[in-house]
């Protein structure tokens, strides 16, 4: 059955609270999700207070603010810091969000920040990711042609190719699939909305000739139809997408090649 | 994923399980068929009943055997249980996840409708062969 209370070794205590550095001007209370493998512990929130005087405007500004001059063992993954790698994903003030994209004057009073719900976690606010990356994998995300490669590129016309907006700007970040309730609950056997987006980019690609193939792979009532349209998924991206819309249309093709 | 020799498959192996079961399409083209027929039908029903409201037994009997309210009736209870068939194991799939209780559920959901439309259709098929 679903599993609706944590078990015992993943209940929260009271951790650390971190004194405030002297000579701070303005602090912004923060409350962190920390969890070590190493310790044996239940994970722990600590609270830390940054010097919004001190560091930039995000709320990944001041995780590395946290990191560099109070707790060195805080954990948590960053690359681009500018929305694009998809690295800094995590659950900001009870919404899936990236951290380097989020402001800290989008949330009111104390920052909360736990790791994407749902998922294993390695360390702190890293995930395992394991699973929705073979998920994107499963979909197999590359052109797949018989007819012999032309001399030069494969030709699109322009309004095919404007079919893939709105797709193909994914991330990966995994905010969408870990915000979803069918996700949560079927994750071993549900793809979840980032990897369906992935595939109607596949899909609707006017280049690819495996279209019916793909279908194949996805008409399955737990890979696609675990989708119910709850939106969760569109709510949550941060670079704006829908996959909830992707979905819908994925099954659109099937019932159309089926009535 | 509970298994030790579960969890040394690598990712991919595991979904990618046992391929796609080619199914699915026919249950969510027929759950929208029959919300839509639901939603015509239940209007009749209700238009039915309203009509029925403070009436005499014999009256009542009269009506729903007569054979155009008993069609839309009949219509009615297949419509609506066949969409609670549907619905039920979109409920179940999502929830239960072990196999044993889940194929009790989904097999007590199916003889749960069978037996709610059979009686149902057969007290309607009473009145209309007046006996
Ligand atoms: S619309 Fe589908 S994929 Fe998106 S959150 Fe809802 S169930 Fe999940
Ligand atoms: S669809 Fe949006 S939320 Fe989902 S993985 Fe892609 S960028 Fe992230
Ligand atoms: S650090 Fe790259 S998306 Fe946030």
């Amino acid at each position: 059955m679903v599993q609706l209370t944590l078990p015992k070794n993943s209940k929260m205590t009271e951790g650390k609270v971190w004194p405030k550095l002297s000579g701070s001007v303005e602090t912004r209370e923060f409350r962190v999700y920390r969890w070590n493998p190493d310790d044996g512990a239940n994970p722990r929130i600590d609270t830390y207070h940054v010097d919004t005087a001190d560091c930039g405007p995000m709320v990944l500004d001041a995780l590395i603010w946290i990191k560099t001059k109070v707790d060195a063992s805080l954990t948590f993954r960053r690359s681009c810091r500018e929305g694009i790698c998809g690295s800094c994903s995590m659950n900001i003030d009870g919404v899936n969000t990236l951290a380097c994209t989020r402001g800290m004057d989008e949330v009111d009073g104390t920052v909360k920040i736990y790791p994407l719900p749902h998922l294993q976690v390695i360390k702190d606010l890293v995930p395992d990711l394991s699973n929705f990356y073979a998920q994107h994998a499963s979909i197999e995300p590359f052109l797949k042609t018989t007819t012999p490669a032309p001399e030069k590129e494969w030709r699109q016309s322009h309004e095919d190719r404007t079919k893939l907006d709105g797709l193909y700007e994914c991330i990966l970040c995994a905010c969408c699939s870990t915000s979803c309730p069918s996700y949560w609950w079927n994750d071993d056997r549900y793809l979840g909305p980032a990897a369906l987006l992935q595939a109607e980019r596949w899909i609707v690609d006017s280049r690819d000739e495996a279209t019916g193939e793909r279908l194949d792979n996805l008409e399955d009532p737990f890979r696609l139809y675990r989708c119910h349209t709850i939106m969760n998924c569109a709510k949550a991206c941060p670079k704006g997408l829908n996959p909830a819309k992707a979905i819908a249309d994925i099954k659109k093709a099937l019932v159309e090649r089926q009535v | 994923m509970s298994t030790k020799t579960q969890r040394m498959r690598t990712p991919l192996g595991r979904v990618r399980g046992h391929g796609a079961a080619g199914s699915g399409t026919t249950h969510f083209w027929h759950q929208r068929l029959t919300a839509v027929s639901n939603v015509v039908l239940t209007i009749g029903m209700i238009v039915v009943c309203i009509s029925l409201l403070g009436r005499n037994h014999a009256y009542v009997v009269q009506i729903l055997g007569s054979p155009l309210v008993a069609i839309l009736v009949m219509l009615f209870i297949v419509s609506a249980v066949y969409h609670m068939r549907l619905g039920m194991q979109v409920i179940i799939e999502d929830y239960v996840h072990d196999d044993l209780p889940k194929i009790a559920c989904l097999m007590a959901t199916t003889f749960f409708c069978f037996a709610i439309a059979f009686a149902s259709l057969f007290a309607i098929l009473k009145l209309l062969s007046g006996v």
